[in-house]
């Protein structure tokens, strides 16, 4: 049952407008908004029918009215019909919901991927490209963006009402969810799972800007080092590229063009290579060792930051040849150590 | 009150009438007398004194936070009171009001005697499980004066077991001790229901208030042990530091999510269902025929106690778990709502052919039928799965639940509380301005959690001390509705206290109502019964009643 | 409106008359009724009992099956001859239960008295003997906390004879969850220990009882019911024990 367009847009406008309905702003608002209107459609008919039933037959069975009570035992053919009506209503309602939520946490292939770090009380965002945010969010319109998050502490939950996404951001394992904003503008982005004291002050903005607007922002506000590359010093500084080397009789096997590759381990399971994999493995490598590697690497639990581990999946992610982990090999090998700034903790 | 005008109620003559000289009241005197009973109708008084303590501390909570709401800013209380103050209004309703309200005060006086039984199986159990609701009452308001907690009701880790300072551990450890007072309530109703019903009292001749509260029993014992390993799990990991939800140990926070709500979504039904009980009494009464589709209505308790097990994953739709399992969990709980509806239908049938009257009871149910059904329909928007990624853990929510468990549940609540108050008292309140009272509850109710649907909708989070000035025209008018229903619940407390000394002589029967509870003296004997009933008579059957009323001769005292 | 069911001038009490025993409870018809309702409350109970531990069970079910080598290493830290004397001497303290059972039954008071003391005596010994564990586990840092020490799991100590590590060395991360098996071992196990504690309290006291003669004339419930909740924490560590102790032993290399 599909309402025209321009009636559609109509009915937003004007409910946006009265301040009691929140801006579509992303691709898929429409379609939880469809969504929403079903289920008040049939709450406002269950509702009237109930009220109808309640009120006409108190008035028209009144004791005035009606002084004796006939007694009746049932109807088996009425509770066939307000079993199975509602039943189907509720099914309809299932059927749809589980679409849209497919829909909502399935992003698609090409989506651009932005790191979200949340701890108590702010949100960190990380963009690929070196631009690191603090309650904000710089997104270009009409780009899937997909949000790789995890907390540093407590389960907070990050939320774009305008767009209709929420995803819960967890301790311990990355959780995903994406949009495609559709209008520039400012939104607003909640944290909506209770976290502590400042729980309401976890608030910040996202930023959707047009295309040329986005590529003037990521010039004008990058670190100068993107995720890759401070993956990479990392990778380097902490010794990965010892074992990691890319050489055929190295002690670990060679990361080269392994994200996104199917993976045998040890304990005979395959298993694809993708963020989450890479951030386990790095903390928990007992349970990652590839087939034919001993369970030799060594945990980095509690020696890096979440920040830190994004930084070496990007650079993985990055890695099409082991080039570079050689040359960083003899970098770290030489007297020549890189430059670092004085009181620098390590990440 | 002469039975042409357009109401139910016959009582005996007031220049006439007296409280029966023998009764539960006075069979015994003295404080140690109460303390140490084992009369299920005493038990069941202590308990309402008890609850309606702690429903206006936990009220007293909620007006503060409304008034904070008031303005977006963060300007009443600091931001770790305000944590404090919504954690406390929701433990000390749910565990301490909700969950015991309408088992442990209706249905303790009233199961033994709808039944045909003396007591209760275990009277002594009874005792117990006050004195243990009490002690994790006591350890609850120690927590308060110590502190306070600010985990929120749901005590999520590891923000519960790592990352606060308050005392965790003492309102852990009372509400374990609380849900011990809940087991013991169920395995009571449970063993009674089952064996002591007085002969001819088959299960399909029951009223269905035992239905529902044996639905709610069965619950009760098989829920509430997993709150308790959980709650010690949390204690445990808070104190000496086992790894069991600490990820950077290795353990999994989602474990006690799972845990958590495994008991915590039955609880919701454990509050609802007993509440749905004293509707399918109190709408034959005041229709004057039997409950439309007794055995549907029966068996709906049932399937809403067993489908009620399986669908706890839908508070973690957006946490992370398989789309597959998310899948599964929003088809039964569309499941789940299907015996609700057909209550409500059911219900709204009895009416059907009636001769209907208005009191303050009838006021109470259909304030149910209205709000449980908004309530719950509501439910089903936050089981479909897409639209719950929008709505969860917003003011919607918040909003939902508070239609079930307050526009449903305590409306339910109050209406069996007038319904009963002349059995469990042997005296009449003051019907105008109870109508008034439920009239005001209603406006005020609607008025406040209405606009909160459309704040989730918005988006405004639950839990925010502070909001986007945009919201605050909808947060005004919520806290202008929440001052009109704290009138609207004062106002019980203040007539039915003076109804004690000043109320009209009920009478065995004031509302001509079947159940055997109307067949005997208000207020009861401490054995209910002088002879064991005999019954041989269906549940409201109405055709028994009228031909019995024939047969006598009107005497009181 | 009155009615005749409940006639509100006196029945003649004696109506009803019947040898009512001591412990009959007047809101019982029936001896029978009183009785099979006491059981059947006990069952009732029990199950609570088994959906209070199962959260515990499913718990390390699941991490059982996350963290295989550290639990298989964690199982090995535990003492099968302690753990095997443990399951007999509760299999016989409920052997002298159901004994005692019996004996109330034919109505011996001095049977019944013996078998609760032997009962009560086997179970203090279970506790000794987990006592002594416990000890052990404190004294080689593997009570979870802050003291909880994962060298012994990283470099395992060689077996004298061969010079070969007596367990599977385990990486550190691995090694770290050793502390989820401890965790749920002293959870579980202590709460089967204040089980066993409550239960001996109240057994003491029903012994006492027993000695006054309370249970030698016919009224059997409360032995029966106690019975019951002794089995039930006897199951619970038959459960306990392969769970913790059995599973995945590997003879030391």
């Amino acid at each position: 049952m599909h309402i025209s367009p321009v009636l559609w847009q109509f009915l937003i406008k004007w409910l946006t407008n009265s301040a009691l309905f929140p801006r579509e702003a992303s691709t898929i608002a429409p379609y939880t908004d469809a969504l929403y209107f079903f289920l008040l459609l049939i709450t406002c008919v269950g509702l009237v029918l109930v009220g109808a039933l309640v009120f006409g037959f108190s008035i028209r069975y009144r004791k005035d009215r009606s002084p004796v009570a006939t007694q009746v035992e049932g109807s088996t053919l009425l509770e066939a019909t307000w079993t199975i009506i509602p039943l189907a209503l509720f099914l309809v309602c299932f059927v749809w919901g589980a679409l849209l939520y497919f829909r909502i946490y399935n992003p698609p292939t090409n989506a651009m991927n932005i790191y979200v770090v949340g701890k108590q009380w702010m949100w960190k965002a990380e963009h690929p490209g070196g631009q690191h945010e603090i309650n904000n969010l710089h997104v270009p319109m009409g780009v899937p963006i997909q949000l790789t998050m995890i907390s540093q502490d407590v389960f907070h939950s990050f939320s774009i009402p305008d767009f209709r996404v929420k995803r819960e951001v967890i301790p311990g394992r990355y959780t995903t969810v994406w949009f495609e904003a559709t209008t520039p503008g400012t939104y607003h982005i909640f944290c909506t799972q209770y976290c502590g004291t400042k729980h309401s002050g976890m608030i910040g903005e996202v930023t959707v800007l047009t295309p040329d607007d986005y590529k003037k922002w990521t010039e004008s506000s990058t670190s100068g080092m993107s995720l890759a590359q401070n993956g990479e010093r990392l990778f380097a500084s902490m010794g990965c590229n010892a074992c990691h080397s890319g050489d055929a009789a190295a002690r670990g096997p060679s990361l080269a063009g392994v994200y996104g590759s199917k993976l045998r381990l040890t304990n005979g399971s395959e298993v694809l290579v993708n963020e989450a994999y890479l951030r386990d493995a790095i903390l928990n490598p007992s349970q990652h060792i590839t087939a034919g590697y001993a369970p030799i690497m060594p945990t980095y639990q509690g020696q890096i930051s979440e920040e830190g581990l994004i930084s070496l999946v990007e650079y993985l992610k990055s890695l099409k040849t082991n080039y570079r982990v050689q040359q960083t090999l003899t970098t770290s090998e030489s007297n020549q150590a890189a430059p670092m700034t004085p009181g620098v903790v390590k990440p | 009150m002469s039975t042409t005008s357009s109401t139910i109620v016959n009582l005996p003559d007031q220049r006439t009438a007296t409280i029966p000289k023998k009764n539960y009241i006075n069979a015994e005197d003295g404080l140690l007398s109460w303390l140490l009973t084992g009369d299920h109708k005493r038990i069941a008084m202590l308990y309402l004194i008890s609850i309606t303590f702690f429903f206006f501390i936990g009220g007293a909570f909620a007006g503060l936070i409304r008034l904070e709401l008031l303005t977006p800013q963060p300007d009443l209380v600091a931001s770790d009171t305000y944590n404090k103050l919504f954690s406390m209004h929701g433990i000390i309703m749910v565990f301490l009001f909700l969950v015991p309200s309408v088992p442990a005060t209706l249905g303790n006086f009233l199961i033994p005697i709808m039944i045909g039984a003396k007591d209760l199986a275990f009277p002594k159990i009874n005792l117990l499980s006050w004195y243990l609701y009490l002690v994790g009452g006591v350890m609850t308001l120690a927590a308060l004066v110590m502190g306070g907690v600010d985990t929120g009701w749901t005590f999520t880790t590891p923000l519960s077991t790592h990352y606060v300072n308050t005392h965790v551990v003492t309102a852990g450890l009372a509400i374990f001790v609380a849900g011990f007072s809940s087991i013991f309530t169920g395995l009571n109703f449970i063993v009674t229901i089952h064996r002591m019903r007085a002969p001819g009292m088959t299960w399909f001749r029951m009223p269905l208030f035992v239905w529902s509260n044996y639905a709610a029993s069965i619950m009760m014992v098989l829920g509430t042990p997993v709150l308790a390993i959980t709650l010690v799990l949390v204690v445990l990991e808070r104190t000496i530091h086992i790894g069991v939800f600490d990820p950077s140990l290795g353990g999994d926070p989602l474990l006690f999510q799972h845990l958590f709500w495994f008991y915590s979504h039955p609880a919701v039904y454990i509050m609802i269902l007993p509440g749905m009980g004293v509707m399918s009494e109190i709408i034959p009464a005041f229709s004057r025929k039997r409950v439309f589709g007794y055995t549907a209505v029966a068996f709906s308790s049932v399937a809403i106690a067993v489908f009620g097990f399986f669908v706890w994953e839908h508070h973690m739709f957006i946490m992370g778990v398989s789309n597959y399992s998310a899948l599964v969990f929003s088809l039964l709980t569309m499941l789940v709502a299907v015996p609700s509806a057909i209550k409500v239908f059911n219900w709204s049938f009895t009416l059907q052919k009636g001769s209907i009257t208005f009191e303050t009871p009838m006021l109470y149910a259909f304030a149910f039928i209205g709000l449980f059904t908004i309530g719950g329909l509501t439910g089903v928007f936050l089981a479909a799965l897409g639209m719950d990624i929008h709505l969860t853990e917003t003011y919607f929510i918040v909003a939902h639940f508070h239609y079930v468990m307050v526009g449903g549940m305590l409306m339910a609540f109050l209406g069996g509380l007038h319904f009963w108050w002349p059995k469990m008292t042997g005296r009449m309140y003051p019907e105008s301005i109870s109508k008034l009272s439920a009239v005001t509850s209603f406006i005020g109710f609607n008025l406040t959690f209405m606009p909160q649907f459309i704040l989730g909708y918005l988006g405004m989070p639950r839990r925010y001390h502070a909001y986007p000035a945009e919201f605050q025209v909808l947060n005004v008018l919520s806290t202008a509705g929440a001052t009109v229903l704290g009138i609207g619940f004062l106002m019980p407390m203040i007539y039915m206290a003076w109804s004690l000394k000043y109320g009209a002589i009920a009478g065995n029967n004031p509302w001509q109502a079947t159940g055997l509870e109307w067949q005997i003296q208000s207020p009861p004997l401490t054995e209910n019964f002088i002879e064991t009933p005999i019954v041989d008579f269906e549940a409201y059957d109405f055709e028994w009643l009228a031909q019995k009323t024939e047969q006598e001769v009107t005497t009181v005292g | 409106m009155d009615n005749t069911i409940v006639a509100t001038h006196e029945i003649d009490a004696e109506e009803h008359h019947h040898a009512a025993l001591p412990q009959h409870r007047h809101h019982f018809e029936t001896e029978q009724q009183q009785r099979e309702a006491g059981t059947f409350g006990m069952w009732l109970f029990l199950l609570t009992e088994i959906m209070f531990f199962g959260g515990m069970f499913f718990a390390y079910l699941l991490y059982r099956n996350w963290y295989n080598p550290a639990f298989v290493v964690g199982s090995n830290q535990l003492s099968i001859p302690l753990g095997t004397a443990n399951t007999a001497i509760l299999i016989t303290s409920g052997f002298f239960m159901a004994l005692g059972v019996w004996a109330a039954e034919v109505r011996k008071r001095g049977l019944l008295v013996i078998f609760l003391l032997l009962t009560n005596f086997f179970g203090l010994i279970f506790l000794g003997i987990k006592g002594v564990e416990y000890t052990e586990k404190f004294e080689k840092h593997h009570v979870p906390g802050a003291s909880f020490d994962i060298s012994e799991f990283v470099n395992p100590p060689l077996n004298p004879k061969t010079h070969k590590p007596t367990e599977e060395p385990l990486s550190p991360d691995m090694a770290q969850k050793t502390q989820v098996f401890f965790s749920l071992y002293f959870a579980m196990t202590g709460m089967h220990a204040l089980h066993m504690i409550i239960g001996i309290v109240l057994l003491t006291w029903l012994t006492v009882r027993a000695y006054r003669g309370d249970f030698s004339s016919g009224y059997v419930a409360p032995i029966e019911n106690f019975g019951l909740y002794w089995h039930f924490v006897d199951i619970v560590w038959i459960f306990l024990f392969p769970l913790l102790y059995l599973i995945n032993r590997h003879p030391g290399t």
